[in-house]
């Protein structure tokens, strides 16, 4: 402000690089580019899907109000991380679901997850990722039952994730060249949709609600990282991660040799884009450290392959990316920053 | 702690000099809820109410013989071999409840399964031994066991109410050969609706261990609310 040269010299105590980012614009910035991927959802399944947003984000503001009011803070809907976690929360919903889940999930999200542990900032684990996970463990069936997009017709159909799991748990009799191939083979009534690689990077597939459309979640995910937001390396790690171990291990399960698997297929499936760059990257619940944050980002990727090729449930993203919240406390203590300047203490003999 | 009752009951009365005892166990020293004693039955076993009064009601017959017995024992057993010597009246004990129960409530027995034999190393029993039976008179004994038993009881059976209701929208009462408690027409499928509209259906996750830990926790919370309202006002 004051462009005298003695000022110039003069030096304050630090901080001295400001950053006009606030919880405020992050957050709001966030939600805007998530809307997008969310409306995709609606438009695919249909007013359901809607329902389910609206009621997530209303239950999670009021939630959010009532907490603040008995815990006597300030408060802070404003700041929209109420609406971050209802919009992020209905987003890995599946979209046929009853709107009682939702409205407990994010009741659960905010009032246990979030506020029992200290509110923003302090909570142990993503309150969107926690109440998905509640919301799967209690009402299983709701949660599996997923729609045929955009058919409008109330009619289910399976996710491509959830036919290749069941298809390869029946055991496949002839040799296919991967999971695309299986899932063409498949009758009709399976998925109900013609799939290839196109279709599932633009969205024409079964899916939770905001997980469908990797096209517009990557647009968002640019602009993020533009900004500053998000930083690349969880979910460069996450995906790398993903990459690599499919790339070896995925084709041992079609009959064929290592090194065969078809990575793309398993990037374009299931919710790693929404997860790796919208949930995994939650600044609460990741290291504070460069490396400590890739350390997450491998045990994600590397948890979220061993529970699709491995575990029972098709899809692990979610459980994955839980499991990593809750070891970065200690991923923290074993990583620790060297400040600057300071050597190791040597040890006296 | 003897005396602690002592001083705070001023009033000569020996009939209220003596129900202090009695509640004591189930208010003051719950031991589910604030002394957290015998976490293991507490979150393992309340999955449905019948068990938890079963569970309940077996470790309060167990806590009442074991302290009448050792309070009796009390100067004849050296002190150095007082935890053998105790462990071995509450085993007899635990062996009786439990043949008497394979014998009338058999299915109860199976859904209790191993946790009814462990009740032989919770600590709530050995504890109240230890810390009580083993210094005071047989009347006393009885007092404190009934209060910690019956304050047990009432733990269990509510948190297994706060744990089968949201999960199954029933009290399964079959364990004791009496039928099943609910509102729906259709028991097995855990539904409420109104006008075709479903507006909750059954979250398996509290029949779950993890809901175990929430309730639990949640009650937890609640009673450390009202006493530090009550210590500190409503600040």
């Amino acid at each position: 402000m004051n462009n005298n040269n003695s000022n110039k010299l003069l030096v304050s105590s630090s901080p001295h690089i400001q950053n006009y980012e606030s919880t405020k614009s992050i957050m709001w910035t966030v939600i805007i580019f998530l809307i997008p991927a969310a409306l995709f959802g609606v438009l695919s399944f249909g007013f359901n899907a809607l329902n389910i947003i609206v009621a997530s984000i209303v239950t999670s503001v009021i939630t959010e109000i009532i907490a603040q009011k008995l815990r006597n803070q300030r408060i802070t809907i404003n700041d929209g991380s109420a609406v971050l976690t209802g919009l992020l929360l209905a987003m890995t919903l599946a979209p046929s679901v009853p709107l009682y889940i939702p409205i407990i999930s994010a009741i659960f999200a905010i009032g246990i997850v979030k506020h029992a542990f200290g509110g923003l900032g302090q909570n142990w684990a993503n309150p969107a990722i926690a109440g998905r996970i509640f919301a799967f463990v209690a009402w299983g069936k709701e949660m599996t039952t997923w729609s045929t997009p955009f058919t409008l017709d109330g009619t289910t159909a399976a996710t491509p994730l959830l036919a290749v799991k069941s298809a390869l748990m029946e055991g496949i009799s002839s040799n296919f060249s991967g999971p695309l191939s299986l899932l063409q083979s498949l009758p009709k009534e399976i998925l109900k949709i013609d799939i290839d690689y196109t279709k599932l990077f633009f969205g024409y597939k079964g899916g939770s609600i905001g997980e469908v459309s990797i096209f517009l979640l990557l647009i968002g995910a640019l602009y993020l990282l533009y900004r500053g937001i998000i930083t690349i390396d969880i979910p460069f790690s996450f995906i790398g991660t993903v990459v690599i171990i499919a790339w070896i291990f995925d084709g041992t399960l079609y009959g064929k040799g290592f090194f065969t698997g078809d990575f793309v297929f398993h990037l374009l499936t299931g919710g790693i884009v929404l997860g790796a760059f919208f949930m995994a990257t939650d600044m609460v619940t990741t290291p504070i450290t460069k490396k400590g944050r890739i350390i997450f980002g491998i045990g994600c990727g590397f948890l979220t392959m061993i529970i699709r090729m491995k575990g029972g449930y098709p899809e692990g993203v979610s459980l994955a990316i839980l499991f990593m919240n809750m070891l970065t406390p200690a991923i923290d203590r074993f990583v620790k920053i060297k400040p600057f300047g300071f050597e190791k203490s040597k040890e006296v003999k | 702690m003897d005396n602690v009752i002592i001083q705070e009951n001023k009033s000569n009365s020996l009939f209220k000099k003596n129900i202090l005892y009695f509640t004591n166990g189930l208010l003051k020293e719950n031991p589910a809820l604030i002394l957290l004693l015998g976490m293991c039955p507490t979150l393992a076993v309340t999955t449905k109410v019948a068990n938890g009064i079963g569970m309940g009601l077996a470790t309060t017959f167990v806590l009442l013989f074991s302290n009448l017995l050792i309070s009796l024992l009390r100067n004849f057993i050296p002190t150095k071999v007082r935890i053998p010597s105790y462990i071995v009246i509450i085993a007899s004990f635990v062996t009786t409840i439990d043949l008497l129960m394979q014998a009338y409530l058999p299915l109860l027995t199976n859904s209790l399964g191993v946790f009814l034999p462990l009740i032989v190393v919770n600590c709530i029993i050995l504890g109240r031994a230890e810390a009580f039976a083993g210094k005071n008179t047989a009347g006393k004994s009885i007092l404190d066991a009934l209060g910690m038993g019956l304050g047990f009881t009432f733990a269990l059976i509510l948190i297994s109410l706060l744990r089968e209701f949201p999960g199954t929208l029933k009290i399964d009462f079959s364990d004791f050969g009496l039928g099943i408690l609910t509102f729906l027409k259709n028991a097995d499928n855990p539904t409420l609706s109104i006008f075709r509209f479903n507006i909750y259906s059954g979250a398996k996750i509290f029949t779950m261990p993890a809901g175990a830990f929430f309730i639990l926790g949640l009650i937890l919370a609640f009673k450390q609310n009202i006493e530090n309202k009550k210590k500190y006002g409503d600040k």
